[in-house]
């Protein structure tokens, strides 16, 4: 399902470099793609630069790095020469990104329904009542079974998928137009997983978010997302309806898919990736 | 079959909320045990529990025929059981070099030949004596989590209590730690009680497995009845369909 009319965001040759002592270190290099109102997903295996590519749409690029692009753009804004402050607006009241671990991205000594209710109050003008009662519809919203219970839980003092259902809620919470989604179910058991995902899938169809979805759950990924962006070292090396996924033709792709394990095959021990070193070139 | 650990009519509470409710486990010697369940269901707390980390008020435990009570644990009980947890960034002190964080454990327990315990052990999972000086942040997840499970291999136990061990990490790394802790297992004739959200990872490793909910079990089945679809907790029967993928509906 692709959307009509200008783009949601514009990303035209994207790259994030970092500077260290043994030299830098290409982290994204030269990625290029446009999101409308849908589900895009972004998979690839660890450090291909999926996380650095979301946190440089959100400006959450750490400040050593350098980040060029010829074009990066958000709606009618131009995210190259955005002032800081400006950008900082626009986080978390119409971009807003779930980090891919909770337990460094919630304030340790805040308990988790404060921290929702302060980023409510910083984005819009709310009553502390009524802040309240948004992140406890919120905190339901994500199938958290007891929310006054969590409200008044410290982080550590819930489940990983607890933590991360937080994160999730106090993202949502002021409705963003993007939302990039870092691993959001990785520590969820599926079932709860496929509830958050049609919370994220309501949020797209009825509201007309864009949402990138970035995983290393192939399987996932192709059942839920519109389309799906595969990286490898930096770069997208296949891009690809996630109907067709099951075609996918770049030998990275391939290797993922029939690396997983599934109920039923019996295959010991699994096959592992032959990396080549021309899929980076 | 006798058994390695057994678990009966546990109790752990948090204030007023009972997060394990009366949970019976047996798991035998030599098996590979898989326990599923919803988020917050009690997964981690039983593994944390049997591993004297969280206290259990009720019930007992017994692994290998000795009974453990509370908190405490002797030192012959970590020679036996080792745990090895889900992030592969939070569970290593990541201003140690792989070398300490693999002579620790030996030093604690009185190991004199700490050399070729520590070659071995880096051997084992498949990493070159060139990590050795390396420090944990300058790892990646999936080598991080081959330092953490050599870690846990180097005392040599007889048990593993694995609590999502792959779940952070990609599909190719994933296969890979799948295949190091199958040969580990079958090398030194371990027992495995994984927890896991992926039925694809349990019923590949696993020969049984328990569902929790609620912080009970609520069924014990054979990991083939997954395939054959024989189990009769809803629960089961949600978490299999829900392991197809994601329906718009
Ligand atoms: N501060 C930094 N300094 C140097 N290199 C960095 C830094 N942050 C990230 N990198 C490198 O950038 C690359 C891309 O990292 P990124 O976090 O985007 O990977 P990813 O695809 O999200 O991986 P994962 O699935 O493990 O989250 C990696 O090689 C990583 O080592
Ligand atoms: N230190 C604590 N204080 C209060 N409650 C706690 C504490 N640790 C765990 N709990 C509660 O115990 C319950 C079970 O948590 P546990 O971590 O065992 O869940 P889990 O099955 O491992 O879930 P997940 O799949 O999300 O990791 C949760 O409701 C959690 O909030
Ligand atoms: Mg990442
Ligand atoms: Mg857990």
């Amino acid at each position: 399902m692709r959307t009509s009319g200008a783009p949601l965001l514009t990303v035209e040759d994207l790259r994030v470099t970092f500077p260290t002592r043994t030299g830098e270190v290409q982290a994204v290099r030269g990625v290029s793609f446009s999101l409308g109102k849908e589900r895009l997903g972004i998979v690839g295996e660890s450090g291909s630069g999926k996380s650095q590519t979301g946190r440089a749409i959100m400006g959450l690029t750490p400040s050593h790095a350098k980040i060029t692009a010829r074009k990066l753009a958000f709606g009618g804004h131009d995210l190259l020469t955005m002032r800081k402050a400006e950008r900082r607006g626009l986080r978390g009241r119409q971009v807003a990104m779930i980090l891919q671990d909770p337990k460094y991205s919630l304030n340790p000594v805040m308990t988790i329904g404060r921290q929702i209710v302060e980023t409510l109050k910083t984005h819009e003008k709310v009553s502390t009542s009524e802040a309240k009662q948004r992140a406890l519809a919120m905190l339901e919203a994500v199938q958290i079974r007891d929310p006054q219970r969590v409200f008044d839980l410290y982080p550590h003092e819930v489940s990983g998928g607890m933590g991360q259902r937080a994160m999730i809620a106090m993202m949502l919470v002021c409705g963003p137009d993007l939302l990039i989604a870092d691993e959001p179910t990785s520590a969820l058991d599926v079932t709860v997983q496929l509830e958050v995902l049609g919370i994220l899938d309501k949020l797209v169809s009825e509201r007309g978010m864009g949402l990138i979805f970035i995983s290393h759950d192939l399987r996932l990924v192709s059942s839920f997302c519109d389309r799906v962006l595969v990286m490898y070292a930096g770069r997208i090396v296949e891009e690809l309806p996630s109907a067709d996924l099951a075609n996918a033709q770049h030998p990275y792709t391939r290797g993922l898919l029939n690396c997983l394990p599934t109920i039923g095959s019996d295959r010991h021990p699994l096959p592992v990736l032959d990396r080549k070193p021309e899929w980076a070139l | 079959m006798t058994s390695a650990l057994s678990i009966r009519d546990m109790v752990v509470t948090y204030d007023e909320f009972k997060a394990l409710n009366r949970v019976n486990l047996d798991v035998g010697q030599g098996e590979s045990f898989g326990i599923v369940g919803e988020s917050g269901s009690g997964k981690s707390t039983l593994l944390r529990a049997v591993a004297g980390l969280a206290s259990f008020e009720e019930g007992t435990l017994t692994v290998n025929g000795r009974a453990y009570s509370g908190r405490s644990r002797d030192k012959q009980f970590y020679r036996t059981v080792q745990m090895v947890f889900q992030d592969p960034y939070g569970s290593l002190h990541p201003r140690q070099t792989v070398d300490r964080l693999l002579l620790e454990p030996l030093v604690i327990h009185g190991f004199t030949d700490v050399e070729p315990r520590i070659t071995r052990a880096l051997d084992e999972v498949g990493l070159g004596a060139g990590f050795r000086f390396r420090y944990s942040h300058q790892l990646s997840g999936g080598q991080r989590q081959r330092i953490a499970i050599a870690r846990a291999l180097i005392l040599e136990p007889k048990i593993l209590l694995l609590d999502e061990p792959t779940s952070a990490l990609d599909a190719s790394i994933q296969a890979e730690i799948l295949n190091l802790l199958e040969q580990a297992r079958r090398d030194r004739n371990l027992t495995f009680v994984m927890v896991s959200h992926d039925l694809g990872v349990i019923s590949h490793m696993c020969e049984r497995l328990a569902v929790m909910k609620g912080g009970e079990v609520v069924e014990t089945v054979p990991a083939k009845a997954l395939e054959k679809r024989e189990f009769s907790a809803d629960y089961t029967r949600q978490l299999l369909v829900a392991s197809e993928g994601f329906r718009r509906g």
